[in-house]
């Protein structure tokens, strides 16, 4: 395996490594809204792998150009997929910070921990 | 060369996502996560994903940034530090890592035009697109007449996000003491972003409309536009003050909007059943079904953009209203 055959798993090591910087920071932060951006990362790495597997060497976006013949096109569906999971990632996670700012109103803090001793 | 770009890029990515997990200032983690959005829209672009790239650039390094803004002014911005080992967590996600990069090695390689997503769907829809439509953007067309059935559930998770929001900062605070507060007058009496702002208001709201209606010939359309008209109302709100924001666009509009948007879209599949034909099946809508589709298409992109728009400012609002009560 030559190293340009390498770099074209690249994309998937991101993803991978993306993926578990948003998972340890879910697992290890106690402040809430740091476990919230940990999660929304962890979100994007899933889009970044969508959107990978999209591409189609020497391809283009998918919008077909009147009297070009032979175009390669990259694939649609992972983009429309993740195009709409993007808006409905903001409006949950909007969901998630309405329900922290009611949280730390209720005990103020937004520390896991001191949330748990206060109950 | 785009290929050395792409690798600069996504190690970009991966120094700004610890960057976001070390920082111990919330407001500098947040930061750090408008950068990261617009590093994965920059990322997205280079993978050929343009609407994607638009939406991403529009919510992920706008919209997000301001909620999360908005949300530390309530909360406070500081992280306390954490005691206690943190090898366990370090080892389980490293082994993860380690086992998720073993097993891409069995993926399709980076643009391998023989891959399994390639072969299924997706090259039928490319060649459909042009009988049944008659319009380039194909991932416009999958959006809103293939896959219509999946946008419509999109739309009413925001739509149910957005009432989630409503109710949850709905009720009052409850603080001992009601503290009179100072008007919010944003940013006015700073010059530059005054000046720069409303210069740029007016063109991005022009932008919104055209990716709006220009949706179905470039990367454009209802998600892509209501981001980004949400984007240029909530940085009015962000020079003028909220309150001259609600006053431009009441809190009811926001609300018609988000409701008739997503009827909108129920209703035109609604009249599609009642015209004969399937649920969204947009080519009875007219004699010619390629101008019936053209016009289904148009109508609930138009109820994507008007659900979109409204739900991220009335969650804007609904926090922002929220800061001047405590």
């Amino acid at each position: 395996m030559n190293l340009l055959e390498l770099l074209g798993y690249f994309n998937y090591w991101v993803f991978a490594i993306i993926l578990t910087i948003g998972l340890y920071a879910i697992i290890i932060k106690t402040n809430l809204i740091k476990k919230l951006i940990g999660l929304s990362i962890f979100q994007s790495a899933v889009f970044l792998m969508y959107i990978t597997m999209d591409k189609v060497e020497g391809g283009t976006a998918p919008i077909i150009q009147a009297g070009v013949e032979d175009q390669i096109f990259s694939n649609p569906l992972p983009q429309v997929l993740i195009l709409t999971a993007i808006v409905v990632g903001v409006s949950t996670l909007a969901l998630g910070l309405a329900m922290v700012v009611r949280i730390s109103e209720c005990y103020d803090t937004i520390e896991e921990n001191e949330i748990l001793d206060a109950d | 060369m785009i290929f050395i770009f792409a690798v600069f890029l996504l190690t970009m990515l991966v120094i700004t996502a610890v960057a976001i997990v070390r920082a111990e200032d919330l407001f500098v983690a947040v930061m750090l996560t408008s950068i990261f959005s617009l590093l994965m829209a920059a990322n997205f672009f280079i993978l050929d994903a343009a609407d994607v790239a638009l939406t991403e650039a529009a919510v992920g390094a706008g919209v997000t940034t301001v909620i999360f803004l908005c949300a530390l002014s309530l909360t406070g911005d500081r992280e306390k530090p954490r005691q206690g080992p943190r090898w366990v967590a370090i080892g389980t996600v490293g082994v993860l890592a380690l086992l998720i990069i073993y097993a891409t090695f069995d993926k399709p390689r980076l643009g391998d035009p023989d891959a399994p997503v390639h072969q299924h769907i997706a090259p039928w829809y490319i060649e459909k697109t042009t009988e049944y439509m008659d319009f380039p953007n194909v991932v416009t067309a999958i959006l809103s007449s293939f896959r219509g059935y999946d946008t419509l559930g999109e739309v009413l998770v925001v739509f149910a996000a957005c009432i989630g929001v409503l109710f949850i900062l709905g009720v009052s605070p409850p603080r001992k003491t009601q503290q009179v507060t100072t008007k919010n007058s944003g940013l006015r009496h700073h010059l530059i972003p005054q000046v720069v702002g409303r210069l740029l208001i007016p063109f991005i709201v022009l932008f919104g409309l055209y990716v709006q209606f220009h949706g179905e010939y470039g990367p454009g359309g209802g998600f892509q536009a209501g981001a980004i008209i949400a984007t240029g109302v909530i940085l009015y709100a962000l020079l003028e003050g909220e309150a001259n924001a609600l006053r431009a666009i009441p809190r009811g509009v926001l609300l018609g909007m988000v409701v008739g948007g997503a009827l909108l879209f129920g209703g035109v599949g609604v009249v599609c059943m009642l015209m004969g034909g399937a649920f969204l099946e947009y080519s009875v809508l007219t004699a010619d079904p390629v101008f019936g589709q053209q016009l289904g298409i148009l109508i609930i992109e138009a109820g994507v953009g008007m659900a979109v728009c409204g739900a991220l400012l009335s969650i804007f609002h609904a926090f922002a209203a929220r800061e001047s009560l405590s």
